[in-house]
């Protein structure tokens, strides 16, 4: 599958550079896709929802984000398009991601009352889920933003016995010191009621907040007593009576201005070492006259767009990726890339480089397909940032690793596992972003999904699956007239040819960042513009956690 | 010889005083009040003393201690100033009675100018005509102006447009005269509603020789205190200038004076005759317009005759290099035309309120014809206890109008930062055409529509987003965690950033909205083109193009984050724009109807009792703050549910006074 690839890479190399500007074209026309698909998510309950909501005088979550976080600061909004192509509405009734609140970054998540009430769907859980990961892996304190009308009931068996892992992570992450701010804006009954519950800190806002185990009507059902709303889970009653309510908030600004003190108070200083900060003359309020602590990117990122080929099967350089996304050469930065073993194993570029003033190794696909050298390069450098505690950086453009006999017979399995072992045991942070084709081994080699990445990110042009689409349905082929020739039936080429051709188009929508993002295989589709600035927030919020390298593997066989 | 001179006064005047004592190598003592510590006359002097205490009453108006800190600096003459002890005959032979030189006219001369009353009695009797007072008013006499015998400066001056209110403005006056001079003595005349205010300036030798140096033009008032000055007066027929110079010289030559004075005059254009008003026997506030047309040193002047040297021998080099005659001529006609502004700490959009407080910034550009008289720089703190002028910014220009527009621009180019003040109502009045055209009278302000004297003239449609942008990147140079992350980057963009500022002083009911976007390309708003340059000195530049247009705002941010000010220049002007804060905290908000002091300053009297029901209107406190007394009446009908001082108390800007809870 992959040498072909390559072959026809190499061939269609030069017209590659001459229709540049069609790159930029059909990126640009993926990059208008994604942005009608996060403007669903944006949209929540949709128009008439929104209005009734904003009548009540309440906010949206993205709205109650814009006022928690420091002003003017980064949102690092993850798994936007959580239950594309699923049955629910795209970005599962919740946002969440990472921003900074009095200087603190802070994992949030935000319920979207606009959809259904807030309720909570499969995918709303799987999406807090993966937020609450991210907050456990680099110590993180959650601020919720609760408004929701409890479980989607029509498919409670997917929400109700995996849901109970949310309050344990509430309480596990307490445990850990990473602290909890639950900001009640509204309802958060039954089993919601414990996210208050479970939270070091509960702030609820006045005649809003709802928060009891059973309404009125279950009460009643259950002892005969009348009761209302109001004193069974009321916020003055809570702040009160019951002390479950720590604040009481006049309003919704309220409540998140003392969610922001709240925060303030956690005497939490930046852990770790800062990296790349640059350093003002004073430490008063007035303009700074700062020292520049690292330079923009030799070349511009803007370049990224024409630059990724629109066929998959064009290879590009991905040190022209690099020189867009790594800190350019400075005073303090002499050399922007300093590649490390750059005449061995020429199909994986491997190097050293810093990205907002913070050093990271990088590993990038040349040429897509990985061959032993790769392997055992990659292996090598892994070991390398292992052993001075660099995080490191994956960029996907992989067809996989080489397959035929002599690689079989050169030992390619065992190298590709040296490559696995290396990357599944590293203890360093590992980033990844898929900017081409992820398929194969070659995704798990390149710290895939599976190998838990502290972040992971696709852009638009990313296609992921065990093998191409054409492949897989010629392999299939292959198979079913082996099956059919084995059993001594004639096989039907013509009658195959509908089922190949489903298949390929199933696999090659089901490879698509859309699909794979829905399915949480990410936390986002992003502009490859973006790409510095966001890879910039992970390594500012992977420092909230010493960086130790292992020096611990599994048996490697050489 | 004077060889070390104390002033017996603070700020602009005593830098002007020193500038003078410098250049003929005379030492300079300071005296200064525990506020004024800081103030950039106190270093100026080679000496200064201190004077415990801040109000006049414990510091400038104390002639013994005044006295005694000459003596102890050893200074060995006293230069009053304007203002304070400046036309205090007691002080006078006081100062000359402990064997100090006293650079002023002689005691007796302050005497018989002093009583305003008695003055007109002299200057009737020396031919000079006068406005004369009716003896028992009636409602054909109205308007009526009361004014404060020991008065000058406009204060403890109020117009009567009701018999019926006639004995309470008498009343109000003579206890603001009281409290500010001593001397509760007022009076009352005729009030000219359309008349100009013309004053000549002389100088006397002591033996009857009068030097004339030509007339100002002071008519552009408000709160009947001078704003606008020049030399010389416009639109006067040189007939009638020269009766003024004659009238004036025969009011000075009648009490043998000595040293520097001005006689003001009031003149109807109209009817083209003028009346005698006061003499004032000092150095006039406005006193530079006449040195820069005639090049002359009105102070050198003065410590000429006080050294008993002829005065015109004692007119040296002017004190700017902008004069445009070197040497002093007096006697020859006025060169071009000055104009002088008095630049105030005063918000004309509120009554004119003193304003007090830290003046952040003030730059007036350094240039050709410009001179400038100040008593504060960047960082002085104005203080509640004296006069809230700044400085006085001056032209020197061959002609009016090219005097009047170069003044303009230098006003609109100044940086004052830190307290509102009457620079846009200064830069309106001297572009306004019956200005220009010279069509000026003491009514030229109240003239005006409110919308008028409100008039900014600055344009304001981007000067909240330039001051959102400079917030945002002044946030953003301060920021310590993921540092140098664009701006308000947002990988999933769902709205724009906004920033409210107050659409007027003190009003969150009313907000100016800055809506604006972050990310990958730096800032930009909608229909616009933004452009962001940071420097140490200069602030946050930021470059706003909108339909091809570009203008450059040059923004300063001060204040806590989420709570910041922001001074914004633009080549039209200034704008302070106060943020409304993203969180207030609502056990910091106060109650409706609280009723809170408007400025800094003391109560004097309090109306009501707590528990009182009192009507919308009602007056309920009395606040004197910055010599003038203030009503604070009740917003709403309602009970005085609290009161938070007594007579006497201090309140701060904002402090909550009393609360009326509406009724109903």
């Amino acid at each position: 599958m992959s040498d072909t690839a390559t072959d026809t890479a190499v061939e269609e190399a030069g017209h590659g550079r001459l229709e540049t500007p069609s790159h930029r074209e059909a990126m640009l026309e993926k990059i208008a896709a994604l942005h009608a698909e996060q403007a669903k998510a944006i949209a929540g309950g949709g128009e008439k929802s929104v209005a009734r909501h904003h009548a009540r005088g309440k906010l949206l979550p993205r709205e109650r984000i814009e006022l928690l976080i420091d002003e003017g600061t980064a949102f690092l909004e993850l798994s936007p398009l959580a239950a594309w192509g699923s049955d629910f509405p795209v970005g599962a009734s919740v946002v969440t991601g990472i921003g900074v609140v009095e200087g603190v970054e802070v994992m949030i998540s935000a319920n979207d009352p606009s959809v259904k009430g807030g309720a909570s769907n499969p995918w709303t859980v799987k999406k807090i889920f993966r937020a609450a990961q991210i907050a456990q892996e680099n110590g993180l304190p959650t601020v919720s933003l609760v408004e929701s009308g409890g479980a989607d009931l029509p498919t409670q068996k997917e929400i109700f016995i995996p849901g109970g892992k949310l309050f344990r992570d509430l309480t596990r992450a307490s445990a850990r010191k990473e602290p909890t701010v639950a900001l009640v804006f509204g309802n958060s009954t039954a089993g919601g009621a414990y996210v208050p519950g479970m939270s070091d800190y509960t702030v609820m806002v006045k005649e809003q907040a709802k928060v009891f185990l059973g309404g009125p009507p279950l009460v009643k059902m259950a002892t005969g007593e009348e009761s209302d709303d109001e004193s069974l889970g009321g916020a003055e009653m809570h702040a009160r009576v019951s002390g479950l309510a720590d604040y009481l908030a006049e309003d919704e600004r309220d409540a998140i201005r003392i969610g922001r003190r709240i925060i303030a108070r956690l005497n939490r200083e930046r852990r770790g070492t800062s990296y790349g900060q640059d350093v003002p003359s004073s430490a008063t309020y007035d303009v700074p006259a700062v020292a520049p602590a690292y330079a923009e990117p030799d070349a511009d990122p803007e370049g990224l767009l024409d630059l990724i080929p629109s066929d998959l099967k064009e290879p590009f350089d991905p040190r022209e990726v690099i020189a867009r996304v790594v800190d350019g050469v400075s005073p303090r930065n002499g050399v922007a890339f300093d590649e490390f073993k750059p005449l061995y194993g020429t199909s994986l570029v491997t190097g050293w480089a810093r990205i907002h003033g913070q050093p990271v190794g990088i590993l990038a696909n040349a040429q897509g397909v990985l061959f032993s050298e790769e392997a055992q390069k990659a292996t090598q450098f892994v070991q390398l940032a292992n052993q001075s505690d660099t995080p490191l950086l994956f960029l996907h453009n992989t067809t996989g690793y080489m397959v035929g006999k002599e690689y079989e017979q050169g030992g390619i399995i065992k190298h590709g596992a040296m490559m696995i072992n290396a990357i599944s045991n590293s203890t360093v942070p590992h980033l990844t972003v898929i900017m081409g084709a992820s398929y194969g081994a070659g995704n798990y080699g390149m710290n895939g999904r599976a190998y838990d990445p502290r972040f992971l990110f696709t852009w638009p042009s990313a296609k992921s699956a065990v093998m191409g689409p054409a492949q897989l349905a010629g392999v299939l082929e292959i198979v079913a007239k082996q099956s059919a020739e084995s059993k001594g039936e004639v096989f039907d080429a013509e009658g195959f040819a509908g089922i190949k051709q489903l298949v390929e188009a199933q696999v090659e929508e089901q490879s698509l960042p859309f699909f794979l993002s829905g399915m949480l295989y990410d936390d986002g589709v992003i502009d490859p513009r973006d790409t510095r600035s966001i890879l910039g927030i992970c390594l500012s919020v992977i420092r909230n956690k010493p960086i130790v390298g292992t020096d611990r593997f599994g048996v490697f066989r050489p | 010889m004077i060889n070390r001179l104390l002033v017996a006064n603070r700020a602009e005047i005593a830098s002007r005083v020193f500038r003078t004592c410098r250049r003929l190598g005379i030492e300079t003592v300071a005296i200064h009040s525990d506020a004024d510590a800081g103030l950039p006359y106190v270093a100026e002097a080679d000496t200064a003393v201190r004077l415990p205490g801040n109000t006049p009453g414990e510091t400038y108006l104390r002639a013994d201690l005044v006295i005694e800190a000459a003596k102890k600096a050893g200074a060995d003459a006293i230069h009053p100033g304007y203002g304070f002890l400046s036309e205090n005959a007691d002080f006078a032979q006081a100062v000359v009675d402990a064997g100090l030189t006293w650079v002023g006219p002689d005691a007796s001369s302050i005497t018989s100018m002093g009583s305003k009353i008695g003055a007109k009695e002299l200057m009737k009797s020396a031919g000079v005509p006068i406005l004369e007072a009716p003896e028992s008013p009636t409602e054909a006499d109205l308007p009526l102006l009361v004014k404060a015998s020991a008065g000058g400066g406009g204060r403890g001056m109020r117009i009567v447009r009701a018999l019926a209110d006639l004995e309470g403005e008498i009343g109000k006056a003579r206890e603001e005269a009281a409290s500010a001079f001593g001397d509760g003595t007022v009076f009352v005349e005729p009030y000219v509603e359309r008349g100009r205010h013309v004053e000549v300036q002389v100088v006397g030798d002591g033996a009857g020789d009068v030097l004339v140096l030509g007339e100002r033009d002071c008519s552009i008032q408000r709160r009947h205190q001078k704003v606008v000055e020049e030399a010389p007066a416009p639109a006067l027929p040189q007939a009638t200038r020269e009766a003024l110079h004659e009238a004036a010289r025969a009011a000075a030559a009648a009490i043998d004076y000595r040293g520097a004075g001005t006689v003001e005059f009031l003149y109807d254009g109209d009817a083209d005759r003028f009346f005698f008003l006061e003499m004032n026997t000092r150095l006039q506030v406005e006193h530079p317009v006449t040195e820069l047309v005639h090049g002359v040193d009105l102070v050198e002047m003065q410590l000429a005759v006080a050294e008993g040297r002829p005065a015109v021998e004692g007119s040296g080099p002017a004190v700017e290099e902008v004069a445009l005659q070197p040497s002093g001529d007096p006697g020859r006609a006025p060169q071009g035309h000055a104009i002088e502004v008095r630049l105030y700490a005063e918000d004309p959009a509120a009554d004119y309120q003193p304003q007090s407080g830290v003046l952040t910034t003030f730059e007036v550009p350094d240039e050709p014809g410009v001179r400038v008289d100040g008593g504060f720089v960047s960082g002085s703190e104005v203080s509640t206890f004296y006069d809230a002028m700044l400085a006085k910014v001056m032209v020197h220009a061959p002609t009016r109008e090219q005097a009047c527009r170069q003044l303009a621009g230098v006003l609109r180019r100044t940086r004052i930062h830190g307290l509102v003040t009457n620079r846009d109502q200064l830069v309106a009045i001297l572009t306004d055409p019956d200005f220009v055209a010279g069509r000026v009278s003491t009514a030229f302000l109240s003239g005006w529509s409110s919308s008028e004297r409100q008039r900014t003239g600055v344009e304001t449609t981007d000067a909240p987003l330039a001051a959102a942008i400079a917030i945002a990147e002044t946030q953003r140079l301060a920021r310590t965690v993921q540092a140098r992350i664009p701006v308000a980057f947002r990988n999933v963009p769902s709205q724009p950033q906004r920033t409210e500022f107050e659409a007027s002083p003190g009003s969150t009911d009313d907000v100016l909205v800055a809506e604006w976007w972050g990310g990958r390309d730096g800032y930009s708003a909608e229909g616009v083109v933004v452009r962001v340059s940071t420097s140490s000195t200069d602030g946050v530049s930021v470059t706003i193009e909108r339909d091809g247009v570009a203008t450059t705002y040059a923004c300063r941010v001060t204040g806590l984050p989420g709570r910041e000010t922001v001074d914004v220049d633009a080549p039209s002007g200034h704008r302070r724009l106060v943020r409304v804060p993203r969180f207030l905290d609502p056990s910091e908000q106060v109650a409706s109807g609280s009723l809170l002091a408007p400025m800094p300053g003391s109560v004097v009297k309090v109306l009501v009792e707590q528990g009182q029901q009192v009507a919308a209107g009602d007056p309920v406190l009395v606040l004197e703050a910055m010599k003038m007394q203030h009503t604070v009446s009740a917003p709403t009908d309602g009970v005085v549910s609290r009161l938070e001082v007594a007579p006497g108390t201090q309140v701060a800007a904002g402090e909550v006074m009393a609360v009326v809870e509406e009724q109903g």
